[in-house]
């Protein structure tokens, strides 16, 4: 099965998880004096449902017929492309959403620039270094002054 | 309309709101250039920079002209790299990219801003006309047929997405459309959908959403692919062309300003179908000896896409403007941040916030005649942004998606929700899954419920379907544009089996 069946898949799987939250389980707690109403929270989310389900059987089933192209990436191969880089940098990224707060932004962001250049290759450390840290205080400087954003800058312990 | 040409000329020619074009199409331009940023991308991560400047036809302003600069810079990188930066550019390289072989960059990169030019400046003028007249029939509509006129545009996005795409582009528009649903209505005030999560009380965020959509995706694939961008632009002399090329590429840019607007206004049907209709339409009608230039640096077939996509990114902002139903992922991005600042597009813009109108319409203007002055004398040197090496263009894009997360919520768990849509929408993409269509429906999702419960309300149930001619007209019309292709494409089939129409 190829990959768009599978996604296909799971997204009836989400559109019947979301059809029997809206059809079973909200209703029941309705105010008495909504009940009366001709629109209920729940009447939009169940037309959309049932839409949905039609739509991705349409496609499980293969009942649009379309010719298999290989889009710009082919997934079949992805070994041949650069997986586990595009992997780390996610990673990375997930990283840094957990220590922006707890570290601050400015060694964050460095670090985060830093290791992102590393990850695809770079090895000029004294270079990355000067970039990062130019752009982590522009950025600062641009969010916090000039937008009046806060951002916390060092690290909670020295009192950022 | 004077009146109105007047608030907007004087309202756009504000230092601010100047410094605003001129910022917009220089940014536009440069990250256009960079292959595989489109212009989605980059609207997606100047959007908080918009919303926190607080004024609306600022911040329009500013969006509209990295619209442009976008589409402007990814011809560029269409022309001396052939490899366009932006999906409605990759008609220009067809003839672009031999003219630069030639030696002859330097009048391609002049055909194509005059063409540009040309074509966005007819397409605003079309706009001053069109607009206004469109929406004073708009202001006629209830909400029973604002209902079904979103219903039409968005099954025309899907009924354009292609063959053999028409479900997957219904199914992300449904899917945009649900996630719309989570969170607490303005409706009704109940949480719907949350899960339980207090994150999810609000909604998803629609620049997290934007982000994941667009940007993400785009930086993966840069990574995984790692085409080396560095192709030698060469030295970019002579931007001059002679009178008689002039002349020959003058009809072309008068037609295809026509057709790029028209096909730009159309929903779903955006710069990259305008700037290939345009590009086949012109080598058709074109004489035999110009037909066999075509693809070997014709002059003519570089001024159609050109004169075609910006002519009808102009035109996608009429139904933004008038109706308030985006067309294109670009103007949803647009009108997620015009609601984010208070504004709602629609026929009644023109009348409650004329200012906002004339001076995108003005500042559109202004915005061609800064790319064509200012970026055409710069473009050698903004060019040398190409050879930035994508070490550390990647983690910049990278961090830039993060920063617009961040800014907008001010909440780390933005950034592991971006992280995680962008991880689904790169799959969805690996599967040929449009994703535009997603966006488009999350942002009309709430507008489109609203007027739907409304005129439930003001009829006592589904009344309104059929005793309001307009409404049923359109929603027939809604029906026959997702049903035609898949009858058309079955018909095809038929007829390719050997079995006979039947008429």
């Amino acid at each position: 099965m190829a990959l768009d069946r599978w996604i296909a898949l799971v997204l009836l799987g989400i559109c019947l998880a979301y059809g029997y939250a809206a059809w079973f389980t909200m209703d029941a707690g309705l105010a008495p004096f909504m009940k009366r109403a001709p629109i209920w929270p729940s009447t939009f989310p169940k037309v959309l449902s049932i839409l949905g389900i039609v739509a991705s059987l349409t496609i499980l089933l293969g009942l649009e017929k379309g010719e298999a192209k290989i889009g710009e990436i082919d997934y079949r191969r992805l070994g041949d492309y650069h997986i586990g880089q595009a992997l780390l940098l996610l990673g990375l990224m997930v990283a840094y959403a957990l220590c922006l707060r707890p570290l601050g932004f400015l060694f964050s962001t460095i670090a985060f620039l830093m290791l992102g250049s590393a990850i695809l290759g770079e090895r000029r450390w004294i270079v990355m270094a000067v970039v990062a840290g130019i752009a982590t205080f522009v950025v600062w400087y641009l969010v916090q002054q000039v937008l009046g954003i806060y951002l916390r800058p060092l690290p909670g312990f020295i009192g950022g | 309309m004077l009146e109105g040409l007047l608030i907007g000329l004087q309202t756009a020619l504000s230092f601010q709101n100047l410094l605003m074009v001129i910022a917009g199409c220089l940014i536009g331009t440069f990250i256009g250039m960079l292959p595989g940023l489109g212009p989605m991308s980059i609207i997606a991560i100047m959007i908080p920079v918009a919303i926190s400047m607080g004024d609306p036809s600022a911040a329009l302003i500013l969006l509209a002209g990295v619209y442009y600069g976008a589409i402007f810079g990814g011809s560029t990188s269409s022309i001396l790299l052939n490899a366009p930066g932006v999906a409605g550019t990759v008609a220009s390289s067809f003839d672009g990219y031999p003219m630069a072989r030639q030696g002859k960059a330097g009048k391609a990169l002049t055909i194509a801003a005059i063409s540009s030019f040309a074509g966005g400046t007819i397409g605003a003028i079309l706009l001053m006309i069109f607009a206004p007249a469109l929406s004073s029939v708009a202001l006629l509509f209830h909400s029973s047929e604002y209902f079904a006129l979103m219903v039409v545009g968005l099954s025309a996005i899907a009924a354009f997405a292609g063959t053999g795409q028409v479900a997957k582009a219904m199914l992300m528009t449904l899917l945009g459309l649900i996630m719309a649903t989570v969170g607490e209505g303005a409706l009704f005030n109940l949480p719907r959908f949350t899960m339980g999560v207090m994150d999810l009380q609000s909604g998803f965020g629609f620049i997290t959403l934007a982000m994941a959509m667009f940007a993400l995706p785009e930086a993966l694939f840069l990574v995984l692919k790692k085409k080396e961008m560095s192709g030698n632009s060469g030295e970019i002399s002579d931007l001059r062309i002679s009178r008689k090329e002039a002349k020959s590429i003058a009809p072309v840019i008068g037609r295809q300003s026509l057709q790029g607007f028209f096909i730009g206004v159309l929903p779903g049907a955006g710069a990259t179908i305008a700037s290939f209709l345009g590009y086949a339409l012109e080598r058709n009608i074109a004489t035999k000896e110009e037909q066999d230039e075509f693809g070997k640096g014709s002059i003519k077939g570089l001024a159609a896409p050109e004169t075609a996509n910006n002519a009808a990114c102009t035109g996608s902002f009429v139904p933004l403007l008038t109706l308030g139903i985006p067309g294109s992922g670009t103007t949803a991005i647009l009108l997620g941040a015009l609601i984010a600042l208070n504004v709602t597009p629609g026929p009644r813009l023109m009348i409650d916030e004329p200012q906002v109108f004339w001076a995108v319409i003005m500042s559109m203007f202004i915005g061609n005649l800064v790319l064509l002055i200012l970026n055409l004398p710069l473009i050698p040197y903004i060019a040398k942004v190409l050879s930035v090496p994508r070490n550390y263009l990647i983690p910049f894009i990278l961090f830039f998606t993060l920063m617009g997360a961040y800014i907008g919520q001010n909440n780390a768990t933005e950034l592991l929700l971006l992280v995680g849509f962008g991880v689904c929408a790169t799959a969805l993409k690996f599967a040929d899954y449009p994703l535009a269509p997603l966006l488009i429906g999350f942002i009309l999702g709430g507008m489109m419920e609203d007027n739907f419960a409304r005129s439930m309300q003001l009829y006592d149930g589904v009344a309104f379907i059929w005793e309001r001619p307009m409404t049923l007209g359109l929603l027939v019309l809604a029906a026959i544009l997702v049903v035609l292709p898949s009858y058309r494409a079955r018909r095809a089939r038929l007829r390719a089996a050997g079995v006979a129409d039947g008429d």
